[in-house]
């Protein structure tokens, strides 16, 4: 299958090491992958936080650059569920009614990295290796607007030699929410102690997701704690194998 | 002051700040949202065909707020046939004056209330103090708020934020009770000993209203104490405040909400007295009985297509129980009797997107979905805070954050600016990073260094790494 | 000026909210679940909310309701004047309503009524004004309720008693619906039974 990649913005910038590992897991899948240098962002931080008009502009940037893929994978469920959940209400806003359709029809065929491997592909053994104890963070967008459901636990439980461990209170969100962690910090602060908290009791040394968005937040925390459990982006894990390690 | 009004006197931020630092209070509010939440989900999966009967609420609700003049019509003509009077306030201005001027009219200097976050709404208690009318609180919760000169905190359980040992202490101090412990069994009956007397005496009450029915006049409350069947069978005049969306067109749209509100609010199969009662009958109740349907903004989320989904709400608390930034943040962080996601998106409305505190309040929330998935009639809470976050800058001129954004749009909307925008952000991150980390963010970004370390932009970033990968090939 | 309704109902109007339609309803499915299972569900869910639940024979009535008032020492007894006679408790001072004042009806310690119709899904007896019933006030002020109940008045689901009550609505009769004694969750959510109505609720499910 020709795979059309989307990095997003923030892997692009600061996790590139996410990005490489999609690509080494879907080629070891025997898909060819693409990646469209002219894509940049989804917009979901300007339509969150209130710049509507500036997020219709880098939405159409991002519907123009990926309109005649076959399919998109992103390793983000925070940005796919932007892209098939809000695309086309902040098109319809705008009452932009041709956008809101073009919009409609990319999002049937983008998905985020583990449902597409799960329900997409029906895969669920990708044949890695990753020899560490792993507590799994549920992102609150892949969870609750994609319902990717327990696909990343799927995938998580084949992989060789990891350890799973439960992390308590697990569906409660981290806190960091974009924008509301730098206008709303002490509430944000509040909830990723609970979440840090959590995460530590697991006794792990690293914690997964699907999002490095959220992770950022968690390592920030973990970091700034000089905690030994380390973020890991779900991506990493399942690239790694006896041969390559990605994280 | 028992009755808080929706004028948020600060900002999101700045309110959180208080129960954010008291131990205390987030320790109760944590014990109870965890508890509540729970039990929801047992109440919940008890019934099978319980997305039916929410898709079948916001339906029922989508309809009456469809043809809304038609039914406060027929909801008025059935009310007065049945004997009851309807008055009809544009404002909470107009609605005090409205309950005040009944009160009067019968010389009363005291009435009793059934909780109703309607009158809070509209600051009725100060208003008929105003008049020398002193209103008696007689929901437990709305009693010790009231006694302790507090504000509600929640919808369902204004004094969530007070444990059991605090109450005790109050009701020592305000009730005389001696020898009081903290028995909630105790507690729950000096309230009925110092209220009995209010309710065989007093001759005016007051109450909000669950639903008001309008083919047959028939106005419900949804209660768990009996202090509502009290004020609403035992004074001689009946005075119920509504919104008016909470007018439901028929009697059996009622067989949805009843099975929604109980299992969503308290987490029971039901509560235990549900009264519904259509204007006066003789011999049974009031005899004189007052409906007033209160505006005070409705109107305006009314006329917006999609901010009107929130006038689907029932009160029942439950997005606030499950809601991350209310159980950290407490409901007087919003600044409103309506206080949690639904206050988030109801306060700033009401107001016509015009209180610049009340616009920060759509912003105080991470979009996580839990409300969404709990709320009975499916109000889309998260899809409406984004979307009035966008209404709240519409007029706003520029601003730090304003600039910032439009510079990263610009930046964002062609991948050549684009890749140079990730070589400058590398450059000027220079002077922060230490062991590949920066621990300290400068102006609107240092509250996230506060608590938390920031990744410092790689060398590579993932299109020079794909772009390097090609060209190897 | 216009006045306040002419003012909002102008309002409503310009906001015109178009109607999506998606409302259909439709007519009350009746349980299919054996009656049995229906009444013995009801009995076990009125006792979770802390009824006390006794079932009776129709015979055994009115020595039953007795001993349910004995058993709380309840000794002065209102009824609804219609309240038919083989109800009525014998060897208890038993007084009809005659439409006394709230002083004195607090000095009744507990009252017998019939009820509309009950409840299994949620424990919940209705009444709805209707023959043995009386006035709301009665029921609400002797802090010790005995409901009677026919094991062929409970009902499935909410839907299918709020559908069963539409002719008592019609005919602007009030109902109060009772689950349980009353009850608060307000001091820290924790569930203490017995606030202002009635403490004690007593259920006599009646054998058809």
């Amino acid at each position: 299958m020709k795979i059309d990649l989307f990095i997003t913005c923030l892997n692009d910038a600061l996790f590139p090491r996410t990005g490489e590992a999609t690509v080494r897991l879907l080629e070891r899948l025997g898909h060819e992958v693409r990646f469209n240098p002219a894509q940049t962002c989804c917009g979901q931080m300007h339509l969150n936080t209130g710049y509507r008009s500036e997020a219709i502009e880098i939405m159409r940037h991002f519907i123009d650059v990926f309109e005649s893929s076959e399919v998109v994978v992103a390793p983000s469920g925070s940005c796919v569920a932007m892209i098939r959940d809000l695309y086309p209400r902040a098109a319809e806003w705008a009452g932009d009614h041709e956008l809101q359709e073009r919009a409609v029809a990319l999002g049937k065929k983008v998905f985020e990295l583990t449902e597409f491997l799960v329900n997409h592909l029906g895969i669920e053994d990708v044949g890695a290796y990753y020899p560490h104890r792993v507590t799994y963070h549920p992102t609150c967008h892949a969870a609750r607007v994609l319902r990717v459901g327990d696909a990343p636990l799927k995938l998580l439980r084949k992989v060789r030699g990891l350890t799973l461990v439960e992390l308590p209170l697990a569906d409660q969100c981290c806190g960091f929410g974009g924008t509301f962690s730098i206008k709303n910090p002490e509430t944000s602060t509040a909830m990723l102690s609970d979440k840090i908290q959590n995460i530590l009791s697991t006794r792990s040394e690293a914690c997964t997701a699907g999002d490095n968005s959220c992770l950022m937040h968690i390592g920030g925390g973990l970091s700034r704690l000089q905690s030994g459990t380390r973020p890991v982006h779900l991506a990493e894990i399942l690239a790694s194998t006896e041969d390559e390690v990605f994280a | 002051m028992s009755s808080g009004g929706i004028k948020p006197a600060e900002t999101f931020a700045v309110a959180a700040h208080e129960t954010l630092n008291n131990s205390q209070m987030r320790r109760n509010l944590g014990r109870a949202t965890m508890t509540i939440r729970e039990k929801r989900l047992k109440a919940v999966a008890e019934l099978s065909n319980w997305e039916e009967i929410r898709t079948q609420g916001a339906a029922i609700k989508d309809e009456a707020m469809a043809h809304l003049s038609e039914h406060l019509l027929t909801l008025e003509e059935s009310v007065k046939r049945a004997g009851g009077q309807v008055h009809w306030a544009r404002d909470a201005a107009e609605a005090r004056e409205i309950v005040a001027k009944i009160a009067l009219a019968h010389q009363v200097k005291e009435v009793i209330k059934v909780k109703s976050i309607t009158t809070d709404e509209i600051e009725l208690n100060g208003g008929l103090e105003a008049h020398g009318i002193h209103a008696i609180e007689t929901d437990l919760a709305e009693l010790i708020v009231q006694l302790a000169e507090d504000r509600p905190s929640h919808i369902l359980v204004p004094a969530i934020h007070r444990n059991r040992a605090e109450i005790r202490d109050l009701f020592r101090k305000k009730l005389g009770v001696k020898d009081l412990t903290d028995e909630p069994k105790e507690l729950a009956n000096a309230a009925r000993t110092f209220l009995r007397e209010k309710f065989l005496h007093v001759k005016v009450a007051v109450s909000g209203a669950n639903f008001a029915i309008a083919e047959s006049g028939t106005v419900c409350i949804v209660e768990s104490e009996g202090n509502g069947r009290m004020c609403l069978t035992l004074p001689d005049v009946l005075i119920s405040l509504m919104g008016i969306e909470k007018v439901l067109p028929r009697w059996e749209d009622t067989a949805a909400f009843l099975q929604l509100l109980p299992r969503s609010s308290t987490a029971e199969r039901m509560n235990p007295y549900t009264s519904f009662w259509s204007g006066v009958r003789e011999g049974d109740g009031p005899q004189e009985f007052h409906l007033v349907l209160l505006d005070n903004g409705r109107t305006d989320v009314l006329a917006d297509e999609v901010g009107r989904q929130s006038l689907r709400c029932i009160r029942c608390s439950a997005c606030l129980n499950v809601c991350p930034v209310y159980e950290r943040a407490g409901g007087h962080a919003y600044g409103s009797v309506y206080p949690g996601p639904i206050g988030a998106i109801l306060t700033p409305q009401l107001l016509g997107m015009h209180d610049a505190n009340a616009n920060t309040l759509p912003f105080a929330s991470t979009l996580c979905g839990a409300c969404y998935d709990a709320c009975p009639v499916k109000i889309n809470i998260p899809e409406v805070l984004i979307y009035l976050r966008g209404k709240s800058r519409v007029g706003k001129g520029a601003d730090l954050e304003s600039i910032a954004m439009k510079t990263m749009a610009w930046f964002m909307t062609d991948a050549a600016r684009f890749g140079l925008g990730l070589k400058l952000a590398r450059v000027g991150q220079g002077p922060f990073v230490k062991d590949g980390v920066i621990h300290r963010m400068p102006g609107m970004l240092s509250g996230w260094t506060d608590a938390r370390d920031m990744p410092a932009v790689p060398k590579q970033s993932f299109r020079e790494w794909w772009k390097h990968r090609e060209i190897q090939r | 000026m216009p006045s306040a309704k002419e003012e909002i109902l102008a309002k409503i109007q310009k906001a015109s909210v178009s109607p999506d339609g998606s409302l259909v309803r439709s007519t009350v499915e009746h349980s299919s679940r054996p009656q049995q299972e229906i009444v013995e569900q009801f009995a076990e869910y009125a006792a979770e909310y802390r009824a006390n639940v006794i079932r009776v024979a129709a015979p055994d009535l009115k020595v039953a309701i007795r001993d349910a008032l004995l058993a709380r020492k309840s000794e002065r007894v209102l009824v609804s004047a219609d309240l038919p006679t083989e109800m009525r408790p014998e060897q208890c001072d038993v007084t009809d309503d005659e439409g006394f004042y709230h002083l004195r009806l607090d000095q009744f310690q507990a009252v017998v009524t019939t009820c509309a119709v009950a409840v299994a899904e949620t424990g919940t007896v209705v009444l709805d004004a209707g023959a043995g019933q009386g006035r709301r006030a009665i029921t609400l002020i002797p802090d010790h309720h005995v409901c009677l109940v026919r094991e062929d008045q409970v009902v499935d689901t909410v839907p299918e008693a709020v559908q069963s009550l539409y002719e008592a609505v019609r005919a602007g009769r009030p109902l109060t619906w009772i689950s349980g004694p009353s009850a608060t969750s307000d001091i820290e959510l924790s569930r203490v039974e017995g606030v202002h109505g009635p403490r004690i609720l007593d259920i006599l499910l009646i054998r058809s």
